[in-house]
Order: structure tokens, then C-alpha cells, then sequence
């Protein structure tokens, strides 16, 4: 049903979203898909890496490392944005573009006071509005 | 012998070593409610920005003295030493740019740049110099050819001699002196960040004279002193820039232009940054500079071709003459006697570079990677005194062809400098045109600085982090208009003139900064090229 599931990640804050990581990969499970982990990232030095080609490299480890742990497929997407902050929801939607994928697993993140200013809607509602692919939001 | 190291490979881990810092971007920070940010960068700044704004509006006059006689005892004190570092910056980026050094690229062999040539360029003058040029390209050759108010080297105003004075000495306040102060830390921070890997904060220039305790209290200070600088420098420019601009439409239209309409004016501006804010870099400040570069052009072309296509010419050709003719005994700091021209213009001008130095050098940083030392600096040099060598020709010039043929208010003389590029504008066509394009002008250059300052605070207090929540460069953006209208609408010129002196104080300590970052660049640069010599014979 499903043969790309992209999993968007923040590679400082793997933590947060251990539930998301194993909704993925049950799902890869069962339809056999893929799953391909995301990251947007900055060129200036930030606290994965120093440079954006040590960026990528620390991705692709950890597409491997939840490769073996849970005996699904993985790769790895590094997508680099000149301000990643304010661009997010732009590349997280070129990320599906790019890795073709037809399922996005993602999970929420904790609300903040921007949230609650309605200063800046959650990445999550802005994908599945503009997405004609299924967005899983874990919570 | 397989696990025999090769010298040079010895010597690669020896001087890898010496940037390999435990420190981690952001292990400082405080995360809470969805924020990210600097401790104690953020508060401390935040708490004094509070601090300076309440005292110099419960004590206005006071604050006013205070700050202003602390800059008038810089510029005559320190006079010589400013114009100096001015010098030493000059020829320092000029060295760099013939020696094997130039070779080396920002963000390693292999990066590439980011923006167009054209993206960049605009963006450059869209941080910090835009506004300048629109308020001060008529005002200040014109001040100079009529003695508005001293003249470089005290030539007789009104003369032959005084307008290629006036020209040359307006290029050389706008010219290469500035682009070298802000080029100095901009490829500092470009260098150290994306060639060394360290945060893209101020302090972390400092990396090879202090090694790990930048990361401490010293490191705390610089940053501190930088957000400052930038916020009062921002916040101030934005209330006296809504005071010129509200004069400009009451000039043009018969608008009032009291507190409502400047009031009015913060908002929009503030707006407008907002947006360009959380639409990012791409889509936010090189939209605008993109927009803003080609309304400027066009202003220019049209008063090129307006005025005389010919005059023009020679008005060029004596702007580049005055600049060559003029540049060695105005950046003498020695036996000057031109008391008023040297220390209220040509002293007080760098010590304004030099407190904006940290907010437009760390701008030009951000956007800089993939590009040599060699093209960045030839690039950040020669292009905008080129340009800006072009714009004093046509505006300035326009400006001192009018007074000398007797036309319109400028023969008159001078009355208000706001009003000037106005003035100028009436005598050629299309006036109510041209004049609100310039209006427009001034607002975006507002817009696009205020935008691009919230960017670098925001990175300054997040402890190098370009990914900290936009909610942060919310903050700093509403934070300089609120400032700039609580200012005007509560404390008036005063308040305003007393954190701007402030603002401007900072040129000095920031002047020994910029000494040691000259040491310390040079010592980072002979690193890599070190390292990728090394690199090259394996």
C-alpha cells in the first residue's frame, strides 16, 4: 500500500519522537516499504554538526542504525536550506518531491508560546493542507 | 612499515587539533516553551535593553548629556585612533587580497555560493548602507560645496576646487573605508563558521588568541555588547528614519507629519519586517534587496538622464578625481585643522561603521559561503564604491549643479537635511514620482534592515543557531519598534538622541575588537592554508 514512508527528524532531538520512529517502522512492516528519514539543516556549524557534509554522514548513520534495529529498509534525505527555520515546511514538502514518497510519518511537536499566540501553525497541519499523499501525526 | 603515519599526515591531526573545541552550538541554551536561547546572552541583553530604554525615559535630558558627552569624548580623544583602525582595516583587507591566502574558499573547496552575484550584491547594500546613501547622497556633497556645516580640509566652499572636495570626500566616508571595517567581520565570522566549524557568533573570532575561554565571560561580553549595539543602532535609526520620512510626505503631500503619522510609519515598517522575517531568507530580505536594488537603479538612471547625461560625466569624473586627489590627507589622522569636518563627520562616521560593523558584517557573513577570500573581498570593496562613486555623481552632484546654477530650494541653502534629496528631486520631472519612489526607497531599505538585524540578533542570543524558532526573530523585530515608538512617543528627540549616542559609543570598544579580529583572522587563515598544503602533498 505504501513503498516510501518519509520520517521527518530533527537529529539533535531523536528522543522526542521515539514513538514516531517505531509507528514507522511497524508500518514499513507490514506493507514492506521503506523508510526514508529526513533531515532540513543550515550551513553554519549547529549542534549535530559542524559542517553540512558531516550533516549528512551523522543522517546516514542514523538511517542505518534504524535500519538494524528495527530490520526494515532505510536511506537517508539531507535537505539544506539557507534558513531552515523559517523554511521548513517549504523543503519538508520538496522532501517528498524528492524521495518520492506516498505516506509522511511525523510527529507533533510539543506546543510552545508561539503556539499559543497563533503566531505559527504547526509543520504537521501546514503538510497534510498541502499534500496529496497521508500524513501520519503521532502525538 | 603499514601503521607508520607519513609526517604530513602528522601533521594534519596536529593542526586539526587546534579547532577541535568540546564546545557544542547551543549546549548554553536554554529550551523552554518552544524557545531556544542563549543563556546568559539573551536575558542579560534583553534585561539592559529594558534598562538603557526606562532611564532614558525617565531621564531624557540627562541620558542625553551623559551619552552624548561619552561620544564627543570619543571622537576628540580617540580621533586619531579611529581613523587609524579605519586605515589598518583598509590595507589589511587589500593585503589579504594579493597574498596566497586569497586562494582559500569560504566553507571549504568544495562549497559553493549560495546566491546569485546580483542577490548578493543587493543584499549587501540592503543591511546597512541603502538608507544612508538615499538620505545623505544630495545632503552631504551639497553640505560640503556650500559649508553647511565645515568642509573637508577646510577648502572654500563654492568653488571648483570645493566640489571635487565635496564629491571625492562624500566617496571616501561611503567608499572603501566602511566596506573594509565591515568586510573584516564579516569574513572573520563567514571564515570561522563555515571553515572551522564554530558557531556563528561574534565571539567565536576570537577562537585562536583565547581558545576555549571564548566560550566564557569574555564571549559573553562581546556578544552582549553586539545585540546592544545593534538594537539601539536599529531601534534609533528607525524612529529618526519615521521622523524624516513623515517630514518627506508633509514636504511632498501636506500630510501632518507629527507623532500619529511617524507612529504609523514604525508600525508599517515593523509589519513589513514581520512578514519578510518568517518568510525566510530567499523569500523575505533577498525579495526586498532584489525589489530595492532595482527601484534604486532606476531612481538613478532617471536622475542621470533627467539632469544631464553630460554633467553627469564630468560630475563622475571629478567624484573619482576628488576620491584619488583627496584620499591620503583625509585618512591623515595627523595635524589636521579641519576641526569640524574631521571629527563631526569624518570621526563620527567611523565610529558608526564601526558599532554597525557587528550586525552588517555578520549579515554579509550569512550569505557569503562558497566564495574566496580573494572574490569576497575584491567584491565587497571595489563594487559598492563603484556603485557608490556612480550614485554621489548623479544625486550629489545633481545636488551642487542646482545650487551652483541657482535653481530651486537647495540655492537657498540648506534648512533641513531630511528634506534635501526632496528638494532636489523637485527641479527635474516627474517630481511627485520620483520623490515618492525615494520615499518607498527609504521605507524598504527600513524594512530590509530591520528584517536582516532581527536575523542576526536572533543568532547572536541562540548561541550561533541560524535554526532557533522564528517566534525569537519575531521578538527582536517588534522589539526595535516598539523601542523606536515608546522612544518617540514618550521621550522625543531626546531619548532618541541619547541611545543613539549610546549606540554609536560602541565604536570603540568595538574598534579594539576589530584590532584583535584582524590578529586573530590571519592567524586562523595561516591555519588552512597550512592544513590544505599539508593536504595537497598526500
Amino acid at each position: 500500500m505504501y513503498s516510501k514512508i518519509m520520517v521527518p527528524v530533527e537529529l539533535d532531538h531523536t528522543d522526542r519522537i521515539e514513538r514516531t520512529l517505531k509507528v514507522a517502522a511497524d508500518l514499513a512492516k507490514i506493507y514492506s516499504s521503506t523508510v526514508v528519514y529526513v533531515a532540513i539543516h543550515g550551513k553554519v556549524p549547529n549542534p549535530v554538526a559542524r559542517t553540512p557534509e558531516k550533516f549528512a554522514a551523522e543522517l546516514d548513520m542514523f538511517a542505518r542504525e534504524q535500519g538494524e534495529r528495527f530490520g526494515i529498509q532505510t536511506s537517508a534525505l539531507p535537505i539544506a536550506s539557507n534558513d531552515p527555520a523559517a523554511e521548513i515546511d517549504a523543503r519538508l514538502i520538496e522532501a517528498v518531491r524528492r524521495s518520492k514518497a506516498d505516506l509522511v510519518v511525523m510527529a507533533s511537536h510539543v506546543p510552545g508560546v508561539a503556539d499559543t499566540l497563533h503566531l505559527i501553525g504547526s509543520h504537521a497541519a501546514k503538510l497534510v493542507r498541502q499534500l496529496d499523499i497521508s500524513v501520519f501525526v503521532v502525538r | 612499515m603499514p601503521d607508520a603515519k607519513l609526517p604530513e599526515q602528522e601533521l594534519i591531526e596536529e593542526l586539526e587539533q587546534v579547532y577541535d573545541t568540546d564546545y557544542q552550538v547551543g549546549q548554553d541554551n536554554v529550551e523552554r516553551y518552544g524557545l531556544d536561547m542563549h543563556n546568559p546572552v539573551f536575558f542579560v541583553s534583553a534585561g539592559l535593553i529594558v534598562l538603557f530604554v526606562l532611564t532614558s525615559l525617565v531621564f531624557p535630558d540627562e541620558a542625553k548629556v551623559g551619552l552624548e558627552a561619552t561620544k564627543a569624548w570619543i571622537q576628540v580623544v580617540f580621533d586619531g585612533l579611529l581613523l587609524s583602525a579605519g586605515n589598518v582595516f583598509l590595507v589589511f583587507c587589500l593585503a589579504l587580497i594579493v597574498l596566497p591566502v586569497g586562494n582559500i574558499r569560504i566553507g571549504g573547496d568544495d562549497a559553493t555560493p549560495d546566491f546569485s552575484l546580483l542577490s548578493w550584491f543587493a543584499m549587501l547594500f540592503a543591511a546597512g548602507i541603502g538608507i544612508g546613501l538615499m538620505f545623505w547622497g544630495v545632503a552631504e556633497p551639497a553640505g560640503y560645496y556650500t559649508d553647511w556645516y565645515g568642509t573637508p580640509l577646510d577648502i572654500d566652499g563654492f568653488t571648483d576646487e570645493s566640489r571635487r572636495a565635496a564629491l571625492g570626500a562624500t566617496l571616501f566616508h561611503w567608499g572603501m573605508h566602511p566596506w573594509a571595517i565591515y568586510a573584516v567581520v564579516a569574513l572573520s565570522l563567514a571564515f570561522f563558521a563555515y571553515n572551522k566549524g564554530l558557531p556563528l557568533t561574534i565571539r567565536s573570532c576570537f577562537y585562536p588568541l583565547l581558545g576555549d575561554r571564548v566560550w566564557g565571560p569574555i564571549g559573553n561580553l562581546i556578544d552582549i555588547l553586539a545585540v546592544l549595539a545593534t538594537v539601539f543602532g536599529l531601534a534609533t535609526s528607525l524612529g529618526f528614519g519615521a521622523q524624516q520620512a513623515a517630514a518627506g510626505l508633509g514636504f511632498l503631500f501636506g500630510v501632518e507629519g507629527g507623532l500619529s503619522t511617524q507612529l504609523i510609519i514604525i508600525a508599517s515598517v515593523t509589519g513589513l519586517a514581520l512578514i519578510s522575517v518568517l518568510r525566510g531568507i530567499d523569500g523575505g530580505v533577498k525579495l526586498l534587496s532584489n525589489i530595492n536594488m532595482t527601484m534604486a537603479l532606476l531612481l538613478m538612471l532617471f536622475v542621470i538622464v533627467a539632469g544631464s547625461l553630460v554633467s553627469f560625466g564630468a560630475n563622475l569624473v571629478e567624484t573619482v578625481r576628488g576620491y584619488a586627489q583627496y584620499l591620503i590627507p583625509l585618512s591623515n589622522p595627523f595635524g589636521r585643522e579641519d576641526d569640524i569636518f574631521y571629527h563631526e563627520w569624518t570621526i563620527f562616521y567611523w565610529a558608526w561603521w564601526i558599532s554597525w560593523s557587528p550586525f552588517v558584517g555578520m549579515f554579509i557573513a550569512r550569505v557569503s559561503r562558497g566564495r574566496t577570500v580573494r572574490q569576497f573581498l575584491t567584491a565587497v570593496l571595489i563594487v559598492p564604491t563603484l556603485v557608490t562613486s556612480f550614485w554621489m555623481a548623479a544625486f550629489g552632484g545633481s545636488g551642487i549643479d542646482q545650487i551652483e546654477a541657482g535653481v530651486g530650494a537647495l540655492a537657498d541653502g540648506i534648512t533641513d537635511d531630511a528634506l534635501v534629496l526632496f528638494q532636489m528631486l523637485e527641479n527635474l520631472p516627474l517630481a511627485s514620482i520620483t520623490s515618492m519612489l525615494g520615499i518607498c526607497l527609504v521605507l524598504v531599505f527600513f524594512v530590509t534592515s530591520s528584517d536582516s538585524g532581527s536575523l542576526v540578533i536572533d543568532s547572536i542570543t541562540s548561541g550561533g543557531k541560524t535554526d532557533a524558532p522564528v517566534t525569537q526573530r519575531v521578538f527582536w523585530a517588534t522589539t526595535q519598534g516598539v523601542i523606536a515608538a515608546v522612544l518617540l512617543s514618550l521621550g522625543g528627540s531626546a531619548a532618541l538622541d541619547a541611545l543613539q549616542a549610546g549606540a554609536v559609543s560602541t565604536g570603540l570598544p568595538f574598534t579594539f575588537v576589530l584590532l584583535l579580529m584582524c590578529v586573530s583572522l590571519t592567524m586562523g587563515l595561516r591555519h588552512e592554508r597550512r592544513l590544505n598544503l599539508a593536504i595537497e602533498r598526500i
